[in-house]
């Protein structure tokens, strides 16, 4: 038996030795994620380490869900929607598979944010995502011109009128109930209290519609509104901020009065990938810390990995800290998962303000 | 002999049915189910018209779907408008070389990408764009003027992506026109707006028809143009069914929205050939 073992090994080594020295259990990764997510950097380290070959396509939330709802799961090895993007779609569509815990290094991650992943994305008895980049969504402010703006209703002030952007997406609808001293996240699981609310919003965000330039759909075209002084006051991701930070010291993110919200996207495995293997170590390569800090520089957000914030640069780091006083970061209101059918009722509430006049 | 002939016949259809079947027939079939399936639990479905009540029900889906039928043939006409000039002055009036250059000058905007021909636009027309800044140097304007994100934006966007394909069927049809018969308008006393009248266009006319539906169909399923030159107000209906279909997670209702835009089309193009008293064979051939 062992010879026969022996013997495999060596016809694995010869074989390998002639595919251009690749190991014998070299897969190919397609990993559906986010811009910034899988950086060059990283994929040649990961390439060279264990022999797979990895293969990015990028997209967002609702793109990843749909990709895969279309295929019933297949055409990728791992995905990273945010956590609360996870039950819904496995429980109404069934595209994912559930992650085997043994096969992934637990000591890696933050604690706090691994138990929380878990319990948001748990369908039955199974756990189908962990942790990797969190981040929040707030406001992109010029201090200069639009320091009076402190929260999200403030982008209706008459102050900043014709210069403030926000997207037509449920971070919008979310913000605003907050900042209207609502509770959506409370009002989830209640179709009817969570549609009266939505209504509420929707009158809201029709009264303001005037105020706004532009309804932004991509992140470049947020950026090149703010760069150019169009507009001053925005709702957006912290990384936008800070990047614009760099070019014009006015522009910064700030986390709003009622609390900025915070996503966490994560690794799952859809129903049909077929390089499991390469897929976990993927996940244990990316999470080791010093892999972490590299995705943070690339990204501009913070990992769920333990001691990666050591490897960061101060300057990022000097931007959070400006951007989120202690405060702030206990104020963050973290999005549960999405019960499915939600997303209706917010889709007919965000075509009527589109198409209010 | 016969057989060789029908088995060359065979072989030659293939690829058309094999086309048509595949990727034409079968996922309308498959929508026209998905489209019938009312979402009544997680994960349960139940066969009902409720996605076409729906529809029907909801004024602003109604109120999107004229409007962009609207915009579109308005965009059709100003194609038309603007692209009949320029392909009579190729066909007829420019002669040799000047003649392949202009022609080639209505083909070179084809050369780059939808998207960055429309970031073109958005770079002339904002706030902080080209226009803008020439005419506040030229001390035609006081502040900066925003000619974005507007309906008229949309319709030169769309007009601008669409010309190429309505010079080309009409330089053809203008081209097989003989010169001798307009000069024998005018010997018969014709003047140019009657000669134009009578003789031009109804010559034109399958040029025309056949240019206008492939501009119309290019402009009601256009998506990039309205939603990057489109103000906050601006709904096209292609944006409600990628909506419907990706945000949403919705495909019952954009599989209506995806059938209604095809009864529409169909519709419109069989309206317009029997307004014309053209066929589709006519246009086409």
């Amino acid at each position: 038996m062992k010879t026969y073992a022996t013997q495999l090994k060596y016809a694995a080594v010869i074989t390998g030795a002639f595919a251009l020295a690749a190991p014998a259990n070299a897969d190919t990764l397609r990993l559906l994620t986010w811009g910034g997510y899988a950086p060059e950097n990283v994929i040649e380290k990961f390439e060279a380490e264990t022999g797979h070959t990895v293969e990015v396509t990028l997209s967002n939330n609702e793109e990843m869900i749909a990709k895969l709802r279309a295929t019933g799961g297949g055409g990728f090895d791992l995905a990273q929607p945010s956590q609360d993007r996870i039950a819904g779609p496995q429980a109404e569509f069934g595209i994912y598979k559930p992650i085997d815990l043994s096969k992934i290094d637990e000591s890696q991650f933050i604690p706090s944010m691994l138990m929380a992943t878990k319990a948001n994305t748990t369908v039955g008895d199974e756990i189908y995502g962990v942790p990797h980049v969190w981040g929040t969504s707030g406001l992109v402010l010029d201090t200069a011109k639009a320091g009076m703006v402190k929260d999200y209703t403030d982008l209706c002030a008459p102050e900043v009128s014709g210069n403030v952007s926000y997207r037509l997406r449920r971070p919008t609808l979310i913000g605003f109930a907050f900042a209207m001293g609502m509770d959506p996240f409370a009002a989830y699981g209640d179709e009817q209290a969570y549609t009266e609310m939505m209504e509420e919003v929707e009158a809201k965000l029709k009264d303001c519609k005037p105020n706004v330039k532009a309804y932004w759909s991509g992140g470049d075209e947020l950026m090149n509104l703010l760069r150019s002084g169009e507009v001053v006051a925005a709702m957006a991701w912290d990384t936008g901020g800070w990047k614009l930070n760099d070019d014009n010291a006015d522009i910064t993110f700030v986390a709003p009065a009622s609390g900025a919200l915070g996503w966490i996207d994560t690794f799952v495995l859809p129903a049909k990938g077929r390089a499991d293997d390469a897929a976990y170590d993927w996940i244990n390569f990316v999470m080791q810390p010093e892999v972490s800090a590299m995705i943070t520089d690339s990204v501009g957000n913070f990992t769920a990995s333990q001691g990666a914030d050591e490897y960061v640069s101060d300057a990022l780091k000097a931007k959070y800290q400006a951007s989120f006083p202690p405060e702030a970061v206990d104020n963050i209101k973290w999005y549960p998962p999405v019960p499915a059918g939600l997303e209706v009722i917010e889709g007919a509430v965000l075509d009527r303000v589109k198409a209010a006049n | 002999m016969q057989a060789a002939h029908r088995l060359g016949f065979v072989l030659l259809l293939t690829p058309l049915v094999l086309w048509l079947a595949l990727l034409i027939i079968i996922p309308h079939i498959d929508m026209f189910f998905v489209s019938l399936r009312e979402r009544v639990g997680v994960g349960e479905y139940e066969t009902s018209l409720a996605n076409y009540r729906t529809f029907l029900e909801e004024p602003l889906y109604l109120m999107t779907f004229a409007r962009t039928a609207v915009m579109s043939v308005l965009a059709t006409a100003l194609t038309l408008l603007i692209g009949f000039p320029v392909a009579y002055y190729i066909a007829k009036i420019a002669r040799g070389r000047v003649r392949s250059a202009l022609f080639l000058l209505c083909l070179v905007p084809f050369w780059v990408s939808e998207l960055v021909r429309t970031f073109g636009w958005m770079i002339l027309l904002r706030e902080t764009g080209v226009f803008s800044s020439l005419l506040q140097w030229a001390g035609l304007a006081q502040g900066p003027v925003e000619m974005l994100y507007n309906d008229a934006a949309i319709m030169v966007g769309l007009v601008y992506t669409s010309m190429l394909f309505m010079v080309v069927p009409l330089v053809t049809t203008l081209d097989s026109l003989d010169d001798a018969v307009i000069e024998a308008g005018y010997d018969l006393g014709g003047s140019g707006p009657s000669i134009l009248r009578e003789i031009v266009i109804p010559h034109a006319m399958p040029g025309i028809v056949s240019g206008s539906i492939v501009v119309f169909m290019l402009s009601l399923g256009n998506y990039l143009t309205p939603i990057m030159l489109g103000g906050k107000d601006s709904l096209w209906f292609t944006e409600l069914i990628y909506s419907q279909f990706i945000v949403r997670f919705n495909w019952e209702l954009g599989a209506v929205f995806g059938f209604m835009l095809l009864i529409l089309s169909s519709v419109i193009v069989w309206g317009t050939l029997r307004l014309t008293g053209q066929t589709l064979e006519k246009t086409m051939g």
